[in-house]
């Protein structure tokens, strides 16, 4: 108790350079939460595809699509039990800068596949009747101001044309990392507009989704199904949701590299802050742990008292830290609207905090605890500040 | 003030590992603010390289990027009798139709496929972009199989090297040449011929026409003519706008990041040049003492230190600078949102980058030093002496 209370002294001693250090420590911990939970945020497609589903597409590449007949030969596949299809629909709600997912997929068995939306009973029968339903998530309804029973009209970039839906149902994600800014409407609707207006592209899908019995068996119904289309004009890519969302994430690794070197930067920084206050204070005090080397204390008392008072400092920024990261992330979402399908902050990032704080205050004291232990008694004493 | 100088330098070689820790930290933080705005600026220069002032590219109304545009033949015939295009040395019109296609392709280090363009080339497609040029092998024969690979692609992709053959669209396609555009976006493409591409794809329609003016002023006149014809249904850009456009979501979304960090990491860095520029002053009060007793006035002292900090901050910056120029031998390839399609480019250091990193650090220093200073010239003569 008497060693908490004479850390604590020490620490706050110089009480505006500790008080800057910990709102140095403060700002870095928030800033590594922030860019900790915007790489999850990368990974959340990841982190919420199922291994029971499987993402066949064109084996040239995804903007080629596939002829809708193969669903019927998809299904004869044993471990099959449920396709359904759609198609990355990419419509501009009135400027591009209000930017959410869209796709055209086939109602029942889409909602079917993905029970993490959730949509009340009734609500759910009426998109699926109407054939110009759509359904939209949570986070998109409250940032346009969507009510059911709304029309919207989409712009299409990929399917020339305005495109108009009526906001048959709302869904929420049954988890935090749930994407809640996503709009789904009929396949069959885009579908007719197309044999209209370029019948060549009509009757094709984007992708096809599959359920499967056993997620064990994933590998061997991705051969089988591939196998059904080899040499076709159209040969198929069967991965799971998994792989076939780390893809994306895959894509854009430079980036994600860049926001993980800088994270790694941001604890070299507050290193350097902290060791720099640690060296300082153990300079000024130099003579008073000479003193008490005289008085025989050994050097463990003095590493002790050392990097006791810089593991106060450190954790003192990362409680103000971790605190701050939950405020901040909401204002921070609700500013982002939905250019951020998810953003949670996880228990790792948080123990991660804990750890760099703990680190850092440890690594800080060890030049300036060295200092204070090799440092002759006599010249300590005799030294001038 | 050179006396002052000296002063200051001498007080921070004296404090050594004090003035280093501080220093390191400034020069890391210019070194990711220069890293972000690096990779901005070289994706921006790529893609504004890629297209050429006298260009014009045509593409469907509303399609943002030449893969999802759509062109009938018979458009294409249209445009191409507009009257302002340029001739070809051998007498055609200076125009391409051209075909963009997706295709998975497999880097060397990567399990996960990139999506890599194929571009479908006419016979003026090459004569239409200066800045390729064919390093080794020939460009692909008309109705062949083959194709010209980009050296950016060839060098970072699996089976790309001249005399490969890669398998795509039922048959297989021999390359046949290896082109360098420099740092532009075709360093980053397949070229084949669009006649068999079009066969090979069964696709009958190009995804855009790309003709060059006689007369750039006749730009506006054109597209008017174009963007009003009923026939037609399709848009014109210049192509150097078209390009800069397509590195927009990019460069924002880069920009955005960038000066987030650049807040908070600066935030950290002025903090961090606080508690020693506060060091500072608390250690030397005696000697601050001693210079006003000598007939050093408030004001100077006041400069003295934060000439002292900006030092500090600068000397930081310029490492941090440094540093950040040995990023420009460094080429990074993403997928561009937009286009859905890989690009590779180089980090560039441009001029405008170098200023603002120098005025960035001399911000830090100025506002790191500023409190610490006033205290110092607040300091009553007596007191100062007095303290120990």
């Amino acid at each position: 108790m008497l060693l908490l209370k004479l850390l604590l002294r020490n620490a706050f001693r110089q009480r505006l350079r500790t008080v800057l250090t910990v709102l140095a420590i403060t700002i870095a911990i928030l800033a590594f939460g922030f860019l900790r939970t915007i790489i999850d945020a990368w990974y959340s497609g990841v982190e919420a595809s199922s291994p029971a589903r499987l993402v066949t597409r064109n084996a040239i590449s995804l903007t080629t699509p596939l002829p809708l007949s193969y669903k019927d030969r998809i299904k004869r596949v044993r471990g099959v039990r449920t396709v359904s299809y759609g198609q990355w629909f990419g419509g501009i709600y009135i400027s591009e800068k209000n930017f959410f997912p869209n796709f055209a997929v086939e109602p029942a068995s889409y909602l079917e596949l993905y029970p993490e939306y959730v949509i009340p009973e009734e609500q759910k029968k009426a998109f699926i009747k109407d054939r110009k339903a759509c359904v939209v998530g949570r986070k998109v309804a409250e940032e346009f101001g969507w009510k059911i029973g709304d029309t919207i009209v989409l712009k299409g970039t990929i399917f020339p044309g305005e495109w108009e839906f009526v906001i048959r149902a709302i869904y929420r994600g049954l988890t935090p990392t749930t994407d809640e800014t996503q709009v789904f409407f009929h396949w069959d609707y885009i579908n007719e507009g197309l044999k209209r207006t370029f019948p060549l592209r009509a009757d094709h899908v984007g992708f096809f989704l599959i359920g499967i019995d056993d997620p064990k068996r994933a590998a061997e119904i991705a051969l089988e199904i591939d196998g059904l289309f080899k040499n076709s004009l159209a040969e198929t890519l069967t991965e799971t949701e998994k792989a076939f969302q780390m893809g994306f994430v895959a894509m854009t690794e430079a980036i994600l590299i860049t926001i993980k070197i800088v994270s790694i930067v941001l604890i070299i920084i507050i290193l350097l802050i902290v060791s720099n206050t640690m060296a300082m204070n153990v300079r000024e005090r130099l003579s008073e742990y000479a003193t008490l080397k005289a008085l025989g204390f050994h050097w463990i008392h003095l590493s002790l008292l050392i990097y006791g008072e810089s593991i106060i400092i450190t954790m003192t920024g990362a409680i103000f830290g971790i605190i701050l990261t939950f405020p901040s992330a909401k204002i921070f979402v609700d500013a982002m609207g939905t250019l951020l399908p998810v953003f949670h902050i996880t228990k790792e990032t948080i123990l991660l905090d804990i750890l760099i704080a703990l680190s850092v205050g440890i690594s800080s004291g060890i030049a300036p605890s060295l200092k204070a232990i090799n440092v002759p008694v006599q010249s300590a004493l005799t030294r001038v500040g | 003030m050179i006396l002052f100088i000296r002063y200051n330098l001498r007080n921070l070689r004296t404090r050594r590992l004090t003035t280093i820790l501080t220093g390191m930290g400034m020069a890391f933080v210019i070194f990711v603010f220069c890293s972000v705005q690096m990779i901005s600026e070289g994706l921006r220069q790529t893609l504004v390289d890629t297209g050429s002032p006298d260009n014009v590219i045509v593409l469907r109304k509303g399609s943002q990027a030449e893969v999802v545009s759509v062109i009938e033949r018979s458009k294409a015939a249209i445009l191409e009798t507009l009257p302002e295009i340029e001739r070809a040395p051998d007498g055609s019109v200076l125009c391409a139709r051209e075909l963009v296609v997706l295709i998975n392709l497999y880097k060397k280090d990567a399990d996960k496929p990139s999506n890599v363009v194929i571009r479908g080339i006419g016979r003026n497609s090459l004569l239409l972009r200066e800045g390729v040029r064919i390093v080794k092998g020939r460009m692909p024969l008309p109705g062949s199989s083959e194709i010209v690979v980009g050296s950016s692609i060839s060098r970072r992709f699996k089976g790309l090297q001249l005399g490969d053959e890669l398998r795509f669209g039922l048959r297989n396609w021999k390359v046949v040449g290896i082109m360098d555009a420099g740092s532009t976006g075709f360093s980053s493409e397949i070229w084949a011929d669009i006649d068999t591409l079009m066969q090979a794809f069964r696709r009958p329609v190009y995804s855009s026409v790309v003709f060059r003016l006689r007369d750039r002023s006749d730009f506006l006149s054109v597209k008017e003519r174009i963007e009003r014809d009923p026939r037609l249904n399709l848009m014109a850009k210049r192509e150097v706008d078209f390009y800069r456009e397509q590195s927009e979501v990019m460069a924002r979304f880069l920009r955005i990041l960038g000066t987030s960090l650049a807040i908070v990491f600066s935030a950290g860095a002025i903090i961090g040049a606080m508690i020693t520029m506060y060091a500072q002053v608390a250690n030397r009060s005696q000697e601050i003492g001693t210079l006003r007793a000598l007939g050093f006035r408030r004001r100077e002292i006041l400069m003295g230190f934060i000439l002292e900090s900006v030092l500090l901050s600068l000397g930081g910056g310029i490492v941090g600078l440094l540093l950040s120029s040995f990023l420009q031998f460094l080429e990074i390839s993403t997928l561009n949102w937009q286009t859905f399609s890989e690009i590779a480019f180089r980090l560039r250091l441009s001029f405008g980058i170098v200023i603002k990193a120098l005025l960035f650090s001399l911000l830090m220093g100025i506002l790191g030093g500023l409190l610490p200073a006033v205290r110092a010239a607040r300091l009553r003569i007596v007191d100062a002496l007095r303290l120990v």
